[in-house]
């Protein structure tokens, strides 16, 4: 029974990360040229030029094919919380579920109502009006991404909770450290901008497309104006929300940072490895034996990490043996006091069945904070009640190497883009893009490296954060539902062929929305 | 009452008024069964599709918010239906999954499987997605098979789960219960008259209207009829309760009861009922306005309905394994300080309700006509 629920948690996760690689096709694009199309039609307004009409409209007619997409996924990742972790939705649905709402209330009706508008407003409402519409369709999609990226963030870094023995779950305590966690607003920030990014590297691809074939001239040169700028603006800014992300996981997820580092040993100074070749995992224990070949920039993780060439960033190993002089507590004695945690729990649960109300009332006050005893056991024990969850030490070690590759992936890919978006504005500027045919074929395969860019993000993100479901709190082998692994696997299947099937349906019909142009706008 | 009760009932209220809002909203549906039925030729289902693809966002929108308000507002029903009742869920999430793309897809051109199959699809979501969610939400009356030990969590593995569903089925037994069919017929037919009425009053065609009324006449006869009969057993069946100390004991006539108990409820049930037959008596005639009778008595009727699922300390998700397992809102909601803040955020919902009402006054000022179909522009 224990191994088809592991089985079936292992299915879960397939399925979650499955959907949300789908979901995460669709939604950038969302984010960014719905801003791109706003800034265009607020040209058109104010001039009055039916260029930007024109243009406006075909933009939004290739914004409108990725759109329904990304809802119907969306859709699907928020009943996941209830159908594949309901475990999950149980011991944290009082603080996740507010932000779903809210995101709903706030931010999707205002999506779903003006972009009715923004498609089929042209003619009925007043140019002001649909501007209107349009702003606030964007402005709807990018509140809704704050909202899911609240959720989020606080799954990294669970902030403004407490425990409850009375209802067995956790609690808000307090919505604005929820809402405003330095975590949630650095990652909707960098999510946002490095989407804007993508946005723009779409545009100028696909103007850069025309300006190959020779067509639409006028329309990719003006586009490529707007997006280069607008691009590398938001790329820069990706750049320094991306900083911030690494410090903020240094404080809060130490773990993930030293794997994504493949740091094993850590130390002062430490340094950041630029690119590096990784040997297989039997033979990877320490600093030493870990690459094959790495290319290190002297004590820039401990800049990086903690703004300080001489600070102290744990490796892997330290976070698995534990390290006095640092005062790490070592993965066993974590495990072994979560497991104190749960015992307390299963002694509670044991008296409530035998009505010794004695023991409940002993246990209750150790989950009681205002009392002595209740905040040392809360703080020493209960404060790792999810490592007691755990087998084996070697499970909270993330995958190395794929968070390895894929933050290279992303670091470097958005290195090129800041690069690659101030040579095309500046060509263009100069009209001389057009004859430069080598660099709009580099701008048209960028597209895909932004999209593999962004999916690396997300990468980093989640599978950094593995195993846990909610960082030290609840891991992924408890957070699933009771549910045979079979009837998971074959909604996977189900959803996969359904997803990869409408993807081939959305790019065939986005191909072919490009290669008609904006003739019929 | 006590604050964390008002609460209670307050979101409970709002879970109601999400729901009954999602089942007007469901015309979108309808009108998308009934597509090639009204739709002889392509033209008019063209014009079909135009007229209801203007409001597929909110119904999907509705959905979304609701299942988000009830995670926010009553998680232990999240995580017990959703987590256990999976493949009915999953199921209803597939065929809207098909909806959502085949608005934009369906006459696009290289859109790979060809407009007939995205039409399907929207047949497939216009009579699954309100039947499921009907025979789904009857076990709102009738139950479900499922038990309920938060200290499940001090366990091991699948152990530590704490709801856990008791049928092998998931979600799929519920299709043996006679009542939540019957209710998930009765969602299907009142989806297929407001659609009709949607249609006589968005599009102008006299064809299509005659047919949406010809074709209204027959659907609300089957849907009263059928809808009376599920009605008079709901008030005659046992219902799960909360005596004062919380234990949950089943009640004879528990829902005859409730709307006794609350009469404001039973007049909201009874002017929903009379709107909804006055939409049809209008229908009847051919009248454009039947849906807004029809939608506003909808509205009010399903309301009144989920109110006494939900309130008078009703178990609104009855355990057929084990009765204490219940969900109730007072033993399944968020906690006071949770709802409480969630209540601030309601606040916001009028500011919605407007703006959308003003945004449906601005694109539907004028009905739609065949004409509009050849001026270009973007069309579903």
């Amino acid at each position: 029974m224990i191994t088809d629920y592991l089985s079936t948690v292992d299915w879960s996760r397939a399925q979650f990360a499955m959907t949300a690689i789908y979901h995460w096709l669709f939604v950038p694009l969302t984010l960014g040229l719905g801003v791109l199309v706003a800034l265009m039609e607020t040209l058109y307004v104010r001039t009055g030029d039916e260029f930007w009409r024109r243009t406006t409209k075909f933009w939004m007619r290739l914004f409108g094919v990725n759109f329904a997409i990304g809802v119907a996924t969306g859709l699907i990742l928020e009943f996941e919380f209830g159908t594949n972790w309901s475990n999950y939705s149980h011991f944290v649905g009082d603080i996740f579920g507010a932000p779903l709402a809210i995101e709903g209330i706030f931010a999707f009706f205002l999506e779903a109502t003006f972009v009715a508008v923004m498609f089929f407003g042209w003619n009925k409402v007043s140019r002001g009006f649909h501007l209107t519409a349009t702003w606030l369709t964007a402005i709807g999609a990018n509140l809704s991404a704050w909202w899911i990226l609240v959720a989020n963030a606080w799954m990294q870094h669970p902030v403004g909770c407490d425990f409850n023995l009375e209802t067995v779950r956790n609690e808000m305590t307090s919505f604005s450290e929820v809402a405003l966690s330095p975590v949630a607003v650095n990652k909707f920030f960098h999510t946002v901008t490095s989407s804007f990014t993508l946005a723009a590297l779409f545009v100028v691809g696909v103007s850069a497309w025309y300006l190959l074939r020779g067509r639409e001239k006028r329309m990719a040169s003006k586009s490529i104006a707007l997006a280069s700028v607008f691009g590398f603006v938001f790329a820069l800014a990706t750049a320094y929300t991306g900083d911030r992300s690494g410090a903020i996981a240094a404080q809060t997820q130490p773990m993930k940072l030293a794997a994504m580092e493949a740091l094993y040993d850590g130390g002062e100074g430490a340094p950041l490895t630029v690119v590096g070749v990784l040997r297989p995992e039997a033979e990877r224990s320490s600093n030493d034996d870990a690459f094959h070949f790495r290319i290190d920039i002297p004590k820039l993780l401990s800049v990086m990490s903690f703004r300080d060439a001489g600070a102290y960033v744990p490796g892997i190993n330290d976070l698995l043996a534990g390290n006095a002089e640092r005062g790490i507590l070592s993965a066993e004695e974590k495990m072994r006091r979560g497991r104190a945690a749960i015992d307390e729990l299963e002694r509670y649960r044991t008296a409530r069945n035998a009505g010794d109300t004695a023991t409940m009332e002993a246990v209750s006050r150790l989950f009681d904070r205002s009392t002595p005893e209740g905040e040392a056991f809360l703080r020493d024990y209960f404060a790792y009640f999810g490592y007691g969850y755990i087998d084996r030490p070697e499970q909270l070690v993330p995958n190395v190497p794929l968070l390895f590759y894929s933050f290279r992936v992303m670091v470097g890919a958005g290195c090129f883009f800041i690069l690659l978006l101030a040579v095309v504005w500046w060509l263009n500027r100069r009209d001389r893009l057009a004859s430069k045919r080598w660099l709009l074929w580099v701008a048209v395969w960028t597209i895909p490296l932004a999209y593999l860019a962004s999916q690396a993000g997300w990468i980093v993100a989640e599978v950094g954060r593995q195993p846990w479901a909610i960082q030290e709190m609840m891991p992924v082998g408890i957070a699933a539902s009771k549910i045979p692994s079979g009837s998971v696997t074959t909604t996977f299947f189900l959803f996969l062929a359904l997803f990869t099937a409408l993807l081939i349906a959305e790019l065939s019909i986005l191909f072919r929305q490009i290669a008609l142009g904006p003739k019929n706008d | 009452m006590d604050t964390l009760s008002l609460l209670q009932h307050y979101w409970w209220f709002l879970i109601a008024l999400l729901g009954a809002l999602l089942v007007f909203l469901m015309f979108v549906q309808g009108g998308q069964a009934l597509l090639y039925d009204l739709g002889r030729t392509e033209e008019e289902r063209n014009l079909i599709a135009h007229s209801l693809g203007r409001k597929w966002e909110l119904t999907f929108t509705t959905l979304v918010t609701f299942g988000g308000a009830f995670f926010a507002s009553f998680p232990l029903f999240y995580s017990t239906s959703f987590g256990g009742a999976t493949y009915v869920w999953m199921a209803i999430l597939f065929c809207f999954v098909l909806q959502a793309v085949a608005y934009e897809y369906r006459r696009k051109p290289a859109n790979v499987f060809g407009e007939k199959t995205f039409n399907i699809f929207l047949m497939i979501n216009g009579i699954l997605g309100p039947l499921l969610i009907g025979t789904a939400v009857g076990t709102l009356f009738t139950g479900a098979e499922f038990t309920v030990d938060r200290l499940n969590l001090a366990g091991e593995g699948g152990a530590a789960v704490i709801s856990q569903w008791t049928s092998p089925w998931h979600g799929l037994e519920a299709v043996a219960n006679w009542r939540n069919v019957l209710l998930g017929v009765c969602i299907t037919l009142l989806a297929l008259t407001l659609a009709a009425q949607y249609l006589m009053n968005d599009i102008a065609d006299e064809t299509l209207r005659q047919r949406a009324a010809r074709r209204m006449r027959q659907v609300s006869v089957a849907f009263v009829i059928l809808f009376v009969v599920w009605l008079v057993a709901l008030l005659l069946a046992d219902g799960a309760t909360a005596d004062a100390a919380g234990v949950i004991v089943l009640e004879p006539y528990k829902y005859l009861h409730n709307l006794l108990v609350l009469p404001y409820v039973a007049v909201t049930l009874i002017v929903g009922v009379v709107a909804v037959l006055w939409s049809i008596r209008l229908g009847w005639n051919g009248s454009r306005r039947a849906i807004w009778f029809g939608g506003a008595g909808s509205i009010l009727a399903v309301l009144s309905l989920l109110l006494l699922a939900g309130w008078n300390q009703t178990a609104y998700y009855p355990s057929l394994s084990d009765l204490q397992s219940s969900l109730t809102i007072a033993n399944s909601s968020s906690s006071l300080f949770t709802l409480r803040v969630m209540a601030w955020v309601s606040l916001f919902i009028p500011v919605v309700v407007a703006y959308v009402w003003y945004v449906w006054r601005a694109l539907n000022r004028r009905p739609l006509t065949r004409e509009e179909l050849h001026e270009g522009g973007p069309q579903y």
